[in-house]
Order: structure tokens, then C-alpha cells, then sequence
């Protein structure tokens, strides 16, 4: 058979008919992979690839199989090798194939042992002068195939044999030699580096060959260095940077491009290698920042293998030294990324964010929606990948969502993150459903850290976390509990075991009853019965009938261990001496010098044993490492499980150590480093207590704790969308930095200013500011008579009382308006003076007359000084008697509503001991006051701070005022009136980058379409202003159809709107951490509109 | 780093294996009986990556054959998705009719384009030069 003949059959292998004699042995090749494709079941395979196998081993001893022949067999052996049956017995024969047969054959030899051997195969030796006398071959064909080969598998030892040879090569004149060559040698240098360390240079030669191919392939080696040692390359950069500009120049050849993309794939080479070296190093970073600009500029092109790159060049940007503008680019070509409705695309969009944002967390939130989507994702990958994200950014504040979210998902939640466990209940139910989702997938290490966790704690600390755990377990295995893995049920009988008694209401009988239930599952493994039954032996005694019962039943266990136990179990149970001995209550004393052992270790030694030494010594004269054997001496559980109050598994360490080590005897619990530690709790109670200056901790967990527990469905249509939005909120939350809602850019330093503010709730800050009101309302009403002034100007007199209330802090002025601030403050100086219920009486020396003074805006004149200036509303009248006439001013402080009610004296003579009353249920009020005169026909003022808490749509107030016109007839005369909330509302003032980075941290929110004022030119703007001036709002930016605002309920909640224009409508979106006050703005913005 | 690159049939046979890194001839089987089946549970309208132990696949179907790539979590699984295509290409310039008769050839091809798990040579005309010159000594 001639050789064109066989070419023809082997490459056309769809034409082969013929009879001769090697198509009959090709034919056999084409036979079995067509048989193969007809099989049906395993068991026709083996029983094919079995005859396959006796017919290559009769025709491979045959003397009459050609090289040609052999080719074929080889071939056939492949195959049945790819189906995983051993054919070890053609390993010699592919060697020989490729040492005795021609071109061909002699490529499928080696691609035959590169195939079937690995490294450390002995008959690689067989193989070594063959590839020797193939690299001194004057055939390339030849020399080509044996490079091949070493740099796939080649014993370690031989290097020395060829290193000449393939260094030798490096200077050939064929490009395809020298870059095998230079492949070769990365090979040597990642099995033998220092073989090849003379030959560095040889390597920099390479990088700077004109062949592009070989350059390419030396890109190997340097990628391999600079990831050891990138300082030693820095000198390099430049070149780098040079051919990847070429590159993207389009200096390579053409058939080096890959659809239009000049190599892609060299391109990314050169992208890993610059952001190694580019990494933490300023200056070399700078040699890059221009051709990384270019290769994202570059990669316009709508090709997979384009976004490949930019992949690849976003990484880089954001490991080298950051350079802002390309910070930039790269951040928007990821968001080309997550955005793409191609979903591979997405794919890596959200690799390469999981990537930036350990560089960068905020810019999580530029794609928090896309995020959202992609954890419902019915696709697992991206699903995955998501997590993978979230659990890159997460901290102590979005914890609790983002691991529920991973419990949702699968089974594994990185311990890690269980850290940050805000508090006991929590902590111990996730680790339920770690355990029992988990189980026995958790690492060997977790449920052991977990139950160390419980035993390290203080009594008296930890208890709480020890009794919650106990019930949690008892109402576990009161349930269905033939599913829960071993591991959980391990755990929970070495809980009960040890802290059952702490439980004082809990039936000892009914925890015996519950071991001893699992005892009888089938499903129960042979080391969970142990653990069961030292749990046992450990719940105090008194239920000796039960405990009887349980050894007797396990008397006539199968399991040696179990009827030793069994046996223990019932004489401590009937020896009380014997089990206080044991069994000492409450202490875990370790003879950590091991004296007990004493005299073994003497009487060892006596009878000729040698010295203890400790393991670094031994491993410096014996050079064999010794270590695995500590952990994994068999020691019988049975005979130390009982012996202290420990889990089994702690104690089968100490004791299989025995007297080995004394360092490590001691493992017990001290000196571990402690994985979960006492961390888990500490961050959750510095956050109840924040500083008050520190940044976010105080607004964000409730917002975010309020999101993960509410479950009030809002009367929104789009419910769903709205629910993202809310999981967007208390996953991003505690980011730090940034923020991205539509209109808003990046923002840089948290303001300090903002993180200020109370929650409106519990937080201790701003209980403090209610406390302080009501403490200078408390000696303000001591110091009344001071503070009263008769019949002389008020303008003299607050002096006084300026000393005596100077206590109040001015940072609350911080909080105040922004315009003209500096006599704002000021103001809020003097006004805080008398903040609560203090009285100023004014005799105006122009009102002489006989009339009553009618209600006026004049009356406003009669404002204390430092009230003035503050905005307030029309004068109106209360109630009136022929005595006494009242009205009322709202004033509108930044922190309360100071409500002013003038009280005049309509007739001529002198009314003594007026005093008001004032009450509303909804608000908080100043007591009253009492004056003991006023003078005839002048006028008093008294004004009252009132604080809200809570949103209320109107408020209703009811007061009396009490006065004497003779001496013992005392007149009362009642009022009322009513105040909404919008006199609560006080404009909020914030940057838009503020704003936006509130705006994330809410989670309340309401939107609605409201009427949109388009009676002048620019619609937004004029419903903003009408907004504006009706409630007090501040708006913060208008761009374009958009527009934010913000407002505040006083100094506490804030609420932040978002406007955009709809259309005739104007969609607005309110967010709030308080619940209710979004809709009692909307409310108060409707009606607003409504009414101009 | 490339871990593997398999080429399976719909029903799950394996028509190519190649392993950049020693896994015994025993765990192959199922190895690959998992990663096909890891595959053919896949959407179409799904991404072409999916984890697998402590691998990524990338995965790509050409008519009734997948070529699934086994690569590791630092690997960008798009360029290597781009990469089998590529493979694909050559194999499409050098066969003219069916490959699965010619395993050595496609292993040759392979040989030429991956090593140890590297991508070596991605230009079509050099990934081919060798085969040809050797069909061109055995012709002669």
C-alpha cells in the first residue's frame, strides 16, 4: 500500500471502500467510532472497547503490523483511552512510534505519549533519544514535532540532556523553531526554574524578535516572571507598551487578526502583563495610561471578541495606579457591559464589576438595578456571579439582606460575612439554615468554630446567645428531623448537652426524650450517636429510669463504640460519686503541662524510649515532615468523650496529641485564633452608640432593618419594581461613597454635615435634642419671673435670660438654612434661649386706647427680637372675651414650630394670674406658663415650641387660658386651633451629590403623578417654587425635565422628592426613612397645587 | 489558565479530550459525563459560562457537538469562547468533510494552538503549517 494511498484514506475519510490492507486496519478505526456512536448503554461499550482492546493487543505483538499500521492502532487506542478504559499496554508502542516511523507516524507517537503519559511516567526515559535525535535533525518537520513534544511532557531530570539543544534553537532562522524553542523553555522554567536561569537574556532576545509569533510566545515567560517579581521587570514596561501599540496600530500582519481584531489574544496578554507591572507604581503606571486609553478607545467594534479586551483593559485600569479620567471610561464601558441584552456579555459585566469594586464599592451603585435584575436572573451563572458581587461588597449594615439573599440561593454562605451578625437571634438562625441547608457540604471547620463561639463566652455575656440557641434546637427536633445533615445534628446535641440546664423551664425529660428519638433514626450516623450519647451523659442526672432504659436498649448495639458508651452512660447514671468526679460541674480545667503523664513518660523512658523533642527539631535532623499525623491519630471517642465537658471532636485532638506536644495539647480553646470571634457582635453594638459625628452608621441600619423586616405591601401599582428598589436600598447601603440616581454624579466626600441628623426615632441623638428642649423648657419655667418683663421693652431685657439658658450647644445651627447663614445663626443663638414655653410680655406704649386690639399683622411687632426675623404665618385670632383676646402666629424655627399666642388685655385694668394651658395629644408641648399681672391694655406673648415626631395630617390644639379680673374669681376662657403638617416641613439643605447618596440610603418611597403648573415658560420650575413657597421645601437641582428636593419633618426625618417632568404631569417620587412621611408630603404638595 | 477542552456530542459522547493538567484516566469518565450534562441542561437563551467545581466552562455548540472549555476563575471566559470559535474555524479550513474520523489531525491542530494550557498560537495560517507540510512529506 502506498503512502498516497493511505494519506488519501486517512484525510477523505468519508470515501474509503477499499479492500486493501491497511484501509482494512483503517477501516477498523472507522468501524469503532461508528460503533460507538451506535451504542446504547455502558454495558455496550465495555463490551465493545473490551474486544477493541484484545484485537490492538494481538495486532500490536503482531511482527506484520507496519509503522503505518501501528498509526492507525495508536488512533484506535486514543479513543479507547477517551472513553476511560486503560490501554496502558500501547504505551511502549506509541514510543517506539514515534522513535522508528516516518513523519506521520512519528507525530502521532509523540502526540500519542503526550497523551497517554504524564510527567513522572517511567517511560518517558525511552523517550528522551528520540527527542535528541529528533532536535539534531535537519528535517524542521521533525525538529518542529520534537519541540512540541518537550514542551508537553519531558522528564524533569533530562532537562540538562536538551537544554543546549532547545537554547541552541532560539537562533534558528525558521520563526515556527524558534518559537517552539521559546515554548520549551517556559516549560523548563515552570517544572525546573533553575535549570534555566542563565538564560535570561535569551528571553529578552526573544521579546524583541521581529517575528511577532515568537515575541508572542516569550510573553508566556514574562507574564510567569513579572507575576514572581514584578520590580525586576519595571525596566521592561516600555517595551510592552510599545508592542501593544503596535499592535492596536495595526502593524501586525494581516492574518494575525482575528474578525478585523489585530491578535486579540496577544492584546490581552499584554493587558495581564501591564496591569502587574502597572500595579501600586505610580511612574510606571504613567508609561501606560496613554496606550490603556487607546485600547478602550480602540475597542469600539460591536465583537465579542472586542468587549474580550475591554475586559481585560477595565481590569488593568483598575489595578494599576488610578488615573481618573481613565477611572471614567473604564466605569462606562462596564456599564456597556452590564447593559447589554447579550447575556455573555452581562456575564462579564458583572465579572469585571465583582472586580472593581474591591477598588471602588460606589461603583456598585451606578448598576444597583441591573444588580437587582441579575439576582433574579433565572440563569444560575449570573445568579452566581451576582452573589458573588454582592458578597465582595458586603459590610456590617447590608448583611442581614445579602446573606438571606445567599441562603435563597444555595447553600454555602461564605462564613465570613456571618461577622458582621448584627445580633443573637439572628446569628443563630442563620446558622440554622447554614446548617441545615448546608450541612454536611460546610467545611469540617465551621460547625467546630461555631460551637466554640458558644463555649468561649463569658457565663453571664453569652447565656442569652446559649439559652437562644437551646430553644431554637428543642423547637428544631421537636420537627420533621430525618432530613437534617449529621453535622447539625451534632451541633445541637453537644448545645443541649452542655447548656439544656440553663433552661430552666425546660423539661429535662422532654430533652432526653428528643435525643434519644434521633437515636432511633435510621438516617443517624454512627459518629452523630456518639455525639448524642455524650450529650446524654452530660444532662444532669435525676432521670435515671430514661437513661436506664437508653443503655440497656444500646447494650445490644452492633456498634462496639455505642455499647461502650451505653455501659458508661449507666454506671455514671447509677454511681452520682463516680459522675461528679467525672462529670465536674462547670470546669474545663486542662493540665496543659500533662503532668498526669509523668510517670509514663519517666517509666517510657526508663525502659529505653527516646527523648521528646519538639517537632521543629526533629524536622531539622530527620527532613521529613511529620505533621499530618497530630490531627488524625485514631483515638477511641469512647474512652474520653465522657471525660469532660467538650465535644467530641475537640477532644479527640487534645488527647491524640497525648504528650507529642505541649504546644499543641493546650488546643482546647485559648490562642486559637478566633474565626467568628466576638466581632460578629461588636460592630452591631458600636452601631447602637454611634459617635455622633461619624458618618452613616446612625441613619443607615434602621433603614436598612426596617426594609428587611417590613412587610406591609404598598398601594403602588408597581409594586414589584418598588420592591427592587428597596432591595436596591438595603443592599447598597453603608457603601460609603457615591451615588447615581439619574441625575446624579459621583460625589467625593461623605458630608458631615448631613450624617448628623437624627433618626426619627429611638437613636441617641436625637433623643438628645428633645431632652434638651425640654430641660431648658424645665428651667425656663423656674426661671419664669426672670424672664418676665414688666412694662419695660423686650429689646433691653433678654440678657438676662440669655444667661441663663447658655447652654445650648450651637452645632445645631448647622442644621439651619442655608441663605445669609451667618445672622441665621446668630439668631438661632438667641432664639434657642428661649425655646419651650417662655413668656415675653410686651406692653406696646402705643396702644392706649380703649378698643381691644384688634388682630393684626402689628401684633407680629410685638415679637420678642430675636423672633422677628424668623418666617412666620398671618395673625390669627383665637378667642376672645370681653376680658382678654388671644391670637396666634406660627413661627417657623428650624428645629420646632414656635407657636405664639398673644394674649391683650381689652380692658383697663390690671388681670393678674393669667395663665395658659395648652395640650395636643399628637405633639409635643412646653408646659404652660403663668403670669401674675397683666397691666391694663397691653399685650402679652407667650410662645410654645412644639416638636412632631411623627407625621400627622392636622393636628388639633386645645388650650384654656385661666386669669383673675378680682382677686379669688378666676375666669377660663378655652381655645382652640389647628396646625397640619406642613408647618413641620422645613427645607433640607443638600448638595445634589448629598442628596443622591441619601436617596439610596432610604427606603420608603411613594410616587404619584401630580398636577403640573404650566401657566408659565418653564413649567418644572414654576411647580417647584409653588411648591416651594406653600411648603417650605428646598430644591436642591433642576436639570433639564428633573428636578430634586429636599425637606425635613424639623430637624429629624428627612423625605427627599423626585421630580420629573411627564408629559402634562409631574411624576414625583418621595423617599423618606420614616414610613408614613413621604405620603403626608404628597398630600400636603397636592393640595398645594391644588390651590394655586 | 485552560484546564480541558472536550468535544461532546448531544448525547453526551466524547469525540475529543484533552487535559492541561493530570486527571486520572477513572475520574475522566464522569468528569465528562458531569460537564455535558452541566451543558445540555443550558438555554439557549442562557449565558455560554457555567461554574463547575472549582472550573468555569465555557461552553459553545456547533450543531449537535459542544466544545466545552475547562478554564480557571482568573481566565476571561469570552476570549475564550472567541478562542474555540477560532479553533472551529481552523478545523473548518483544513477539513473539508467530517472530523471525527481524524482525531490525531484535530489533536495536532490542538496541539499547535494550546499548551499547558496556554494559547499560543491564535493565526490561523501558522496554526495549520505544520500539519500541512507534514501531509505534504507523506504525500511524497
Amino acid at each position: 500500500m502506498s503512502d498516497v494511498v493511505e494519506k488519501t484514506l486517512t484525510a477523505l475519510p468519508g470515501l474509503f471502500e477499499s479492500q486493501t490492507g491497511a484501509a482494512k486496519i483503517t477501516n477498523r478505526l472507522r468501524q469503532l467510532i461508528k460503533s460507538i456512536t451506535e451504542l446504547t448503554s455502558k454495558h455496550e461499550e465495555e463490551n465493545l472497547i473490551k474486544r477493541e482492546l484484545s484485537a490492538i493487543k494481538e495486532q500490536v505483538s503482531s511482527p506484520n503490523t507496519t509503522m503505518k499500521q501501528m498509526r492507525e492502532i495508536m488512533v484506535r487506542a486514543m479513543y479507547c483511552e477517551m472513553l476511560g478504559y486503560d490501554a496502558s499496554f500501547t504505551y511502549i508502542h506509541a514510543i517506539k512510534l514515534a522513535q522508528q516511523g516516518g513523519v506521520l507516524e512519528k507525530r502521532v507517537g509523540y502526540l500519542a505519549v503526550s497523551l497517554f503519559l504524564n510527567e513522572g511516567h517511567e517511560l518517558l526515559l525511552l523517550l528522551v533519544n528520540t527527542v535528541l535525535k529528533d532536535l539534531q535533525s535537519t528535517n524542521l518537520i521533525e525538529v518542529c514535532m520534537a519541540l512540541t513534544v518537550v514542551a508537553q511532557v519531558f522528564p524533569k531530570d533530562m532537562i540538562p540532556a536538551v537544554l543546549p539543544l532547545v537554547e541552541d534553537k532560539l537562533s534558528h532562522p525558521k520563526e515556527i523553531i524558534r518559537r517552539k524553542a521559546v515554548l520549551a523553555l517556559y516549560k523548563f522554567y515552570l517544572i525546573a526554574p533553575n535549570q534555566v536561569q542563565h538564560i535570561h537574556a535569551k528571553f529578552c532576545k526573544a521579546l524583541s524578535d521581529k517575528d511577532p509569533g515568537v515575541m508572542a510566545s516569550s510573553l508566556h515567560i514574562y507574564l510567569q516572571l513579572i507575576r514572581e517579581s514584578p520590580d525586576s521587570y519595571k525596566d521592561l514596561t516600555g517595551s510592552f507598551v510599545t508592542i501593544l501599540k503596535q499592535v492596536l496600530g495595526g502593524k501586525l500582519p494581516v492574518d494575525f487578526n482575528y474578525h478585523s481584531v489585530p491578535a486579540p489574544w496577544l492584546q490581552i496578554q499584554l493587558l495581564r502583563i501591564l496591569s502587574l507591572l502597572g500595579k501600586e507604581d505610580q511612574s510606571t503606571s504613567e508609561l501606560m495610561y496613554e496606550v490603556l486609553d487607546e485600547s478602550l478607545r480602540r475597542a469600539e467594534m460591536n465583537h465579542n471578541i472586542t468587549y474580550a479586551i475591554l475586559y481585560e483593559c477595565v481590569k488593568a485600569v483598575y489595578t494599576i495606579h488610578p488615573k481618573a479620567e481613565l477611572l471614567e471610561k473604564a466605569a462606562r464601558c462596564i456599564g456597556n457591559f452590564v447593559l447589554s441584552p447579550k447575556i455573555n456579555l452581562k456575564y462579564l459585566g458583572l465579572k469585571a464589576l465583582t472586580y472593581v469594586v474591591q477598588h471602588d464599592a460606589k461603583l456598585a451603585l451606578q448598576h444597583q438595578m441591573t444588580i437587582i435584575e441579575c439576582l433574579d436572573h433565572s440563569d444560575f451563572t449570573i445568579k452566581r456571579e451576582t452573589l458573588e458581587l454582592l458578597f465582595r461588597i458586603t459590610n456590617a449594615q447590608n448583611v442581614t439582606v445579602i446573606v438571606e439573599k445567599m441562603l435563597d440561593f444555595l447553600c454555602y454562605v461564605p462564613i465570613k460575612t456571618l461577622t458582621f451578625a448584627p445580633d443573637n437571634s439572628w446569628f443563630i438562625q442563620t446558622m440554622n439554615d447554614v446548617f441545615s441547608i448546608g450541612g454536611d457540604l460546610l467545611q469540617q471547620d465551621d460547625p467546630n468554630n461555631f460551637l466554640r463561639l458558644l463555649a468561649e463566652g463569658k457565663p453571664e455575656e453569652d447565656d442569652q446567645l446559649r439559652l437562644y440557641a437551646v430553644e431554637s434546637y428543642l423547637t428544631v427536633l421537636k420537627g420533621h428531623t430525618s432530613h437534617l445533615p449529621q453535622c447539625f445534628l451534632q451541633v445541637m446535641s453537644w448545645v443541649l448537652g452542655e447548656y439544656a440546664h440553663l433552661q430552666e423551664s425546660v423539661d429535662r425529660r422532654e430533652v432526653i426524650r428528643l435525643l434519644t428519638q434521633l437515636l432511633d433514626q435510621r438516617s443517624v450516623s454512627s459518629e452523630t450517636r456518639v455525639w448524642i450519647l455524650s450529650a446524654l451523659t452530660k444532662i444532669p442526672e435525676g432521670q435515671t429510669d430514661l437513661i436506664l432504659d437508653l443503655a440497656e436498649s444500646l447494650s445490644s448495639s452492633q456498634d462496639t463504640v455505642l455499647r461502650q458508651q451505653a455501659q458508661e452512660l449507666r454506671h455514671l447514671s447509677q454511681d452520682s460519686q463516680l459522675r461528679e468526679w467525672v462529670l465536674v460541674e462547670n470546669s474545663c480545667a486542662v493540665d496543659s503541662s500533662l503532668s498526669f503523664l509523668d510517670g509514663f513518660v519517666s517509666e517510657a523512658l526508663a525502659a529505653g524510649a527516646a527523648p521528646y523533642k519538639p517537632p521543629h527539631q526533629r524536622q531539622e535532623e530527620l527532613s521529613l515532615n511529620l505533621e499530618p499525623y497530630s490531627f488524625s491519630l485514631p483515638v477511641s471517642l469512647s474512652s474520653c468523650s465522657i471525660t469532660d465537658r467538650q465535644s467530641p471532636t475537640l477532644l479527640s485532638v487534645s488527647s491524640g496529641l497525648s504528650g507529642n506536644s505541649a504546644e499543641l495539647s493546650t488546643l482546647i480553646l485559648e490562642g486559637v485564633k478566633r474565626v467568628w470571634g466576638k466581632d460578629g457582635y461588636l460592630p452591631q453594638k458600636e452601631a447602637t452608640a454611634p459617635p455622633v459625628d461619624e458618618p452613616s452608621a446612625a441613619v443607615q441600619p434602621a433603614s436598612q432593618q426596617e426594609a428587611a423586616e417590613r412587610i406591609e405591601p404598598r398601594p403602588e401599582p408597581s409594586t414589584q419594581n418598588q420592591d427592587k428598589q428597596q432591595l436596591a436600598s438595603s443592599l447598597f447601603v453603608g457603601l460609603g461613597v457615591g451615588s447615581s440616581v439619574s441625575l446624579l454624579g459621583k460625589s467625593e466626600a461623605p458630608p458631615p454635615r448631613f450624617r448628623k441628623k437624627p433618626r426619627p426615632h429611638e437613636s441617641s441623638s436625637s433623643s438628645g435634642t428633645s431632652k434638651r428642649s425640654s430641660d431648658s423648657s424645665s428651667r425656663s419655667s423656674r426661671n419664669t419671673t426672670d424672664s418676665f418683663l414688666y412694662g419695660s421693652f423686650p429689646e433691653e431685657e433678654p440678657a438676662t435670660s440669655i444667661s441663663t439658658f447658655d447652654h445650648t450647644p450651637k452645632s445645631t445651627t448647622a442644621n439651619g438654612l442655608s441663605q445669609n447663614k451667618d445672622t441665621k445663626e446668630d439668631r438661632h443663638a438667641n432664639t434657642s434661649q428661649i425655646l419651650g414655653g417662655d413668656m415675653v410680655i410686651v406692653r406696646p406704649s402705643t396702644i392706649q386706647d380703649k378698643h381691644p386690639p384688634s388682630v393684626s399683622s402689628d401684633l407680629t411687632a410685638l415679637l420678642p427680637a430675636d423672633l422677628k426675623d424668623l418666617p412666620h404665618s398671618d395673625v390669627i385670632s383665637l378667642t376672645s372675651d370681653p376680658s382678654l383676646s388671644l391670637s396666634s402666629c406660627r413661627l417657623f424655627r428650624d428645629e420646632a414650630l414656635l407657636l405664639v399666642i398673644f394674649i391683650s388685655n381689652c380692658t383697663e385694668t390690671v388681670i393678674k394670674d393669667v395663665a395658659v394651658q395648652l395640650t395636643c395629644e399628637e405633639l409635643k408641648v412646653c408646659t404652660g406658663n403663668v403670669m401674675d399681672c397683666l397691666e391694663a391694655r397691653s399685650t402679652s406673648v407667650c410662645h410654645y415650641a412644639l416638636l412632631m415626631d411623627d407625621p400627622h395630617t392636622n393636628v388639633s390644639l386645645t388650650g384654656t387660658v385661666s386669669y383673675q379680673t378680682q382677686p379669688g374669681h378666676t375666669n377660663t376662657l378655652p381655645f382652640s386651633g389647628t396646625l397640619s403638617t406642613a408647618d413641620f416641613i422645613r427645607p433640607l439643605v443638600v448638595t445634589t451629590e448629598e442628596y443622591g447618596k441619601l436617596w439610596l440610603s432610604l427606603s420608603h418611597d411613594v410616587k404619584q403623578n401630580l398636577k403640573l403648573l404650566t401657566d408659565a415658560g418653564d413649567p418644572l420650575r414654576t411647580t417647584l417654587n409653588a411648591l416651594k413657597d406653600a411648603l417650605q421645601l428646598h430644591v436642591v437641582d433642576i436639570i433639564g425635565s428633573e428636578g430634586i428636593v429636599a425637606c425635613r419633618l424639623l430637624s429629624g426625618a428627612p423625605c427627599l422628592l423626585h421630580c420629573r417632568v411627564n408629559g402634562a404631569a409631574l411624576a414625583m417620587w418621595l423617599r423618606s426613612p420614616h414610613p408614613a412621611l413621604p405620603d403626608f408630603i404628597l398630600y400636603h404638595c397636592q393640595r398645594a397645587l391644588a390651590h394655586h | 489558565m485552560i484546564k480541558f477542552l472536550l468535544m461532546v456530542n448531544k448525547q453526551g459522547q466524547t469525540r475529543l479530550s484533552r487535559y492541561y493538567e493530570q486527571v486520572e484516566l477513572g475520574k475522566r469518565a464522569s468528569l465528562e459525563a458531569d460537564v455535558v450534562r452541566g451543558c445540555l441542561a443550558r438555554r439557549k437563551e442562557e449565558c455560554s459560562f457555567v461554574e463547575f467545581k472549582d472550573y468555569k466552562l465555557v461552553y459553545r455548540q456547533y450543531a449537535a457537538l459542544f466544545i466545552v472549555v475547562g478554564i480557571t476563575e482568573n481566565e476571561n471566559e469570552l476570549s475564550i469562547y472567541e478562542l474555540v470559535h477560532n479553533f472551529v474555524e481552523v478545523l473548518d479550513k483544513y477539513f473539508s468533510r467530517v472530523i471525527m474520523f481524524s482525531l490525531d489531525k484535530v489533536h495536532i491542530i490542538l496541539d499547535e494552538m494550546i499548551l499547558n494550557g496556554h494559547i499560543v498560537e491564535t493565526n490561523k495560517t501558522r496554526i495549520l503549517a505544520p500539519l500541512l507540510a507534514l501531509d505534504k512529506m507523506a504525500e511524497s
